[in-house]
């Protein structure tokens, strides 16, 4: 697992998302602190807006859905969050490499 | 159609206005803009149902707005678009003299506000044919919708007529052409493609007009319109806002609600 850390999930663009998959990430996770209690004020609001329309999106695409993972995890749960990645390490473990992905990133580069 | 071009011309010729932007007959049966800055090109203009395209590209082109206060033969779609970049703050209000066509009348409109107040006044719907495909595509499984886009998305050669055509993209540095640092391949191979469109519908997700002319417009066929209108029904009902309808900014993602519901978010 690789952390990639922002300032606030209002930073986190979707774009990010794509490149982990790019990258040869088999899953992905989106994090950050609870609605209502953001350093910024409303940062995560916005972003919430945006993971639905992106989510809906990826799904259009034919994207595994199962291998993006968004979740509220503060920096004060420590225990939740380290729940959560052992989780989702074992859920993405269990479906094994995303092959369809990453026969994109190699179709038609010669 | 006489009557457009009777209001066109008394416009044009009182130097209400520099120009008339409406559409002209093309190859074949297809139809062209038209741009007439002088009465007797006027004639030119024709109105039928093979008018589709969605003029407001034209009009935040910089060699357009240098020619001032232009009149534009504007179907819904084309009010809409203007609305739109009359809310972004692309187009000034009061630039263009609408003359808005709808089912054979004729409504001049000139500023954001009777816009506003003329495309209220009918709700928009989508064509059947587009809605039918996009039930299709809802109807597939995940693997049935990955080959589907792949197959398609495989003839995409980047030629970038989507974008081009789209009137609500108008930025003059697209980040497809940013290369520091280049978040999108430049190259039409898988990934490159794949990105490419996921970014194009993201940026059109609450701003996309519904007009078509992006599937319309590529060389090769492929159904680009679904992923953008697809994403403005989606903005639609989750947030209950539509692109093109109000004077003031009203883009989805720029706002929230503290009570936006989803079910995925852990
Ligand atoms: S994305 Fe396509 S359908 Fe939407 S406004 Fe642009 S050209 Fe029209
Ligand atoms: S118009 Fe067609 S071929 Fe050209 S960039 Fe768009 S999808 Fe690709």
């Amino acid at each position: 697992m690789r952390v990639l850390r922002v300032p606030c999930t209002g930073r986190i663009d979707y774009m990010m998302v794509l490149k982990a998959l790019h990258k040869g990430a088999d899953g992905v996770i989106v994090s950050g602190c609870h609605p209502n209690d953001c350093h910024y004020t409303s940062g995560n609001y916005h972003a919430r807006r945006r993971w639905m329309v992106f989510k809906k999106m990826m799904e259009v695409m034919g994207v595994d859905m199962r291998r993006i993972t968004f979740s509220w995890v503060s920096a004060a749960e420590g225990a939740r969050w380290a729940q959560l990645v052992n989780e989702v390490t074992d859920q993405v473990r269990a479906l094994g490499p995303y092959t369809e992905f990453r026969q994109v990133i190699g179709a038609g580069i010669e | 159609m006489e009557a457009v071009i009777q209001r066109a011309k008394e416009l044009l010729e009182q130097g209400e206005v520099k120009a008339v932007l409406g559409y002209a007959k093309g190859t074949g049966s297809a139809r062209r803009p038209h741009f007439a800055r002088q009465a007797g090109q006027l004639d030119k203009l024709v109105m039928d149902e093979a008018c589709v395209q969605n003029l407001a590209v034209y009009v935040t082109k910089h060699e357009v707005k240098k020619l001032g206060k232009v009149a534009v033969v504007a179907l819904p779609v084309t009010q809409r678009a203007i609305l739109q970049l009359m809310a972004e703050r692309q187009l000034r209000d009061g630039s263009l003299a609408i003359l808005a066509v709808d089912d054979g009348a004729v409504k001049e409109l000139d500023s954001a506000s009777a816009l506003e107040e003329h495309l209220a006044l009918k709700a928009q719907v989508l064509n059947a044919k587009d809605k039918a495909s996009l039930a299709d595509l809802e109807a597939m499984d995940q693997g049935q919708r990955w080959a589907y886009w792949q197959k398609e998305l495989s003839r995409c050669m980047k030629c970038y007529a989507c974008r081009n055509t789209c009137p609500m993209c108008y930025c003059d540095h697209c980040t497809m052409d940013c290369n520091r640092p280049q978040w999108v391949p430049v190259a039409s191979h898988g990934i490159g493609n794949l990105e490419y469109h996921m970014v194009r519908t993201m940026h059109l997700a609450g701003r996309c007009v519904e007009c078509g002319d992006c599937g319309r417009a590529c060389p090769v066929g492929i159904p680009v319109h679904l992923l953008t209108i697809g994403a403005e029904e989606t903005v639609h009902e989750l947030f209950g806002q539509r692109a093109g309808h109000k004077a003031k900014l009203d883009y989805a993602l720029s706002t929230f609600k503290t009570d936006d519901k989803e079910s995925f978010i852990r």
